[in-house]
């Protein structure tokens, strides 16, 4: 049983009908429903595509928070081979908001970190819905300062509504430690390749994401803010999030278009959900290409090449 | 109406109003409410006398009191694109701007400046909380950015005031951008063994505590400073708890070990240029009236600050 968005609503309705035929004529042999089934197996099809073909903004921050899009470790499990994950900040404690360590990517030995949501209720708890505290991010860093030491490449794999909000986040720093994750990440001398692969949640983002490459999904979003949090302060009303979806320019291709994605990977019709096995893959043949290139780099090509390309955002606007 | 109503009464209304006295003579201080005059206010650097308040401090009159004389250079912010995603809440984000220019006579929520602080050379930036919130755009990073550059060109210590609720969310993604942005400019100076001093003022919030304010070799806040990443609000409503007294404020952070010291605003200056002098091995700083600075001085580097 798929979990509909609210928009899918009608799409849920076509859908539902087809199953229930499907039913009815398993318990009656005599019914013959295949003809009128498949039929509406085709309307929803047209309809799916339609409703994906140009979704608005705030549609795509659904998309990119479906509770069924493939997480991190879905990539982490499929994409790559030997994962030997490593836990804990040696200082505080490990944070299961986001995972890392060692993997292999085809023959390349790689370090893999990523913010984790969560499949099922004790899992999303566990994970703190993918927010991090300031332990997750002085492991990641601690992580990076491996992968450079040992000259392995970086990946990581954004999506988290943000770094979490608490009490004990901040008296531990979670801005020291956003920041200095932010730092490292433009230190390493190894080629450091992101994926946005559901939200990209402000700052909490931005801890893993400075980088060499930065890859979206066709349906995942970066912001600075999340809608609703926009919506609240500028409109003074919540609810007026998809106003503020659409004006904060959030979308994978907006973000191409204004020079901070450097590639947007096609999600199948339906979005990453209905077909995670396609949209893994992609990602994955994505980052071997990315890490392909960037492997003959020099470190302090890589170095250079990073700061290079934050010191220059901002060179151009969207079109009027 | 009548000519009465419409013409003597405004021109006797105009030729009274010039000889009242003018606004904003008094200030209340929004912590204890004491009644300040503006002008000792000033000489106090917009501290309360009564309560001790640290009250919002333009960079201009920072600038006026931390450079000797009050002589300093300004350092020129390379332009930005304006209103790179042509947003638009409730006003249009240009609209915005222009107030927020006119209220401040202000390009934008920082200001840069190069002179000396006690015969110290120094580059200084200081972001303008009256500014839009010194939001951070893409103004405020290439402000910093411009910072650094010319600490790293002057070989110059970087001392930074921070006052921020956050990035600015009308540039969008190019805002939260500025975080690894101004991080670059802080990797400049330190690659140049430059100390990056930063003074952590009356708010500093979000992306920008999550950037370059976290990033100094030294953390000054000045008293009961809200510092922090997350709002109080979004916490209290995250965990459903009330967050204790002083929450976010200087002294819990001194306490948890994010800052270094906490500072009066009158005991800044002092503290920065023995700090600066330290760090950049120059001798103690010579008590008493210093000679005035020749403003050749505040041009170029002196032969001894290497």
């Amino acid at each position: 049983m798929n979990n509909y968005l609210e928009f899918e609503k009608p799409l849920a309705e076509i859908e539902g009908k087809a199953e229930e035929l499907r039913a009815l004529a398993r318990s009656n042999e005599e019914m013959d429903v295949e003809e009128e089934a498949s039929a509406l197996d085709k309307k929803a099809e047209a309809l799916l595509k339609d409703l994906y073909s140009d979704l608005t903004a705030w549609r795509k921050c659904q998309v990119a928070r479906h509770p069924d899009r493939p997480h991190c470790l879905d990539y982490i499990n499929q994409l790559f081979t030997d994962f030997t994950q490593l836990a804990g900040d040696r200082n505080f404690a490990d944070d299961l908001a986001i995972v890392g360590g060692l993997a292999r990517i085809g023959d390349q030995a790689v370090v893999v970190i990523g913010q984790e949501k969560g499949s099922d209720t004790k899992s999303r708890v566990e994970r703190n819905f993918g927010m991090a505290r300031p332990e997750g991010y002085r492991k990641a860093i601690r992580l990076m300062d491996l992968a450079h030491r040992f000259k392995l490449p970086v990946v990581t794999l954004v999506d988290t509504t943000g770094a979490f909000p608490g009490k004990g986040a901040e008296e531990r720093g979670q801005s020291e430690a956003i920041a200095r994750c932010t730092e490292k990440c433009l230190q390493i001398g190894v080629p450091l390749i992101t994926v946005v692969i559901g939200e990209g949640g402000s700052g909490g983002a931005v801890a893993l994401a400075a980088g060499n490459k930065l890859v979206m999904l066709e349906h995942s979003v970066y912001s600075v803010i999340s809608p609703e949090g926009c919506a609240s302060i500028l409109w003074k009303d919540a609810s007026r999030m998809r106003e503020a979806a659409e004006a904060l320019r959030v979308t994978a291709q907006d973000l191409s278009a204004l020079g901070v994605a450097d590639e947007i990977i096609p999600e199948p019709i339906g979005g990453a959900h209905r077909d995670p096995q396609t949209t893994i893959k992609s990602v994955g043949a994505a980052i071997e290409k990315h890490l392909k290139d960037l492997s003959k780099k020099k470190p302090e090509t890589l170095i250079k090449e990073r700061r290079k390309k934050f010191l220059d955002l901002g060179s151009k606007g969207l079109a009027a | 109406m009548n000519w009465i109503s419409n013409y003597v009464r405004p021109t006797i209304n105009s030729l009274f109003s010039r000889r009242e006295v003018p606004e904003n003579l008094w200030k209340k201080c929004p912590e204890c409410g004491t009644m300040l005059f503006h002008r000792e206010l000033a000489d106090n650097l917009n501290v309360c006398s009564s309560c001790d308040h640290h009250m919002h401090i333009t960079p201009r009159d920072r600038f006026a009191d931390l450079f000797d004389g009050g002589i300093f250079t300004e350092v020129s912010v390379p332009e930005v694109i304006h209103d790179p995603l042509h947003f638009k809440d409730q006003k249009k984000y240009p609209e915005r701007l222009k107030a927020a220019q006119k209220k401040t006579g202000e390009k934008d929520a920082m200001l840069v400046a190069q002179g000396e602080m006690n015969r110290t050379p120094i580059v200084a930036a200081c972001q303008d909380f009256s500014f839009m919130g010194g939001s951070m755009g893409m103004y405020v990073g290439n402000a910093i950015i411009a910072a650094a550059e010319t600490a790293v060109k002057l070989e110059r210590p970087l001392i930074l005031f921070s006052a921020a609720g956050g990035a600015r969310m009308q540039e969008g993604i190019l805002s939260l951008m500025q975080m690894p942005r101004t991080t670059v400019a802080v990797e400049m100076l330190k690659e140049e063994g430059l100390p990056f001093i930063v003074v952590l003022t009356h708010p500093t919030t979000g992306g920008v505590t999550a950037s370059y304010a976290m990033l100094g070799d030294i953390h000054i806040g000045e008293p009961n400073a809200l510092i922090g990443f997350a709002g109080t609000r979004v916490i209290e409503q995250t965990i459903r708890e009330k967050l204790p007294e002083g929450f976010q404020r200087s002294e819990y952070l001194l306490d948890h070990g994010m800052l270094d010291r906490v500072t009066h605003r009158k005991n800044l200056k002092a503290e920065l240029t023995s700090i600066t002098r330290a760090l950049t091995g120059l001798p103690p700083a010579v008590a008493g009236d210093l000679p005035k600075p020749s403003k050749a001085k505040s041009e170029a580097p002196k032969a001894e600050e290497k």
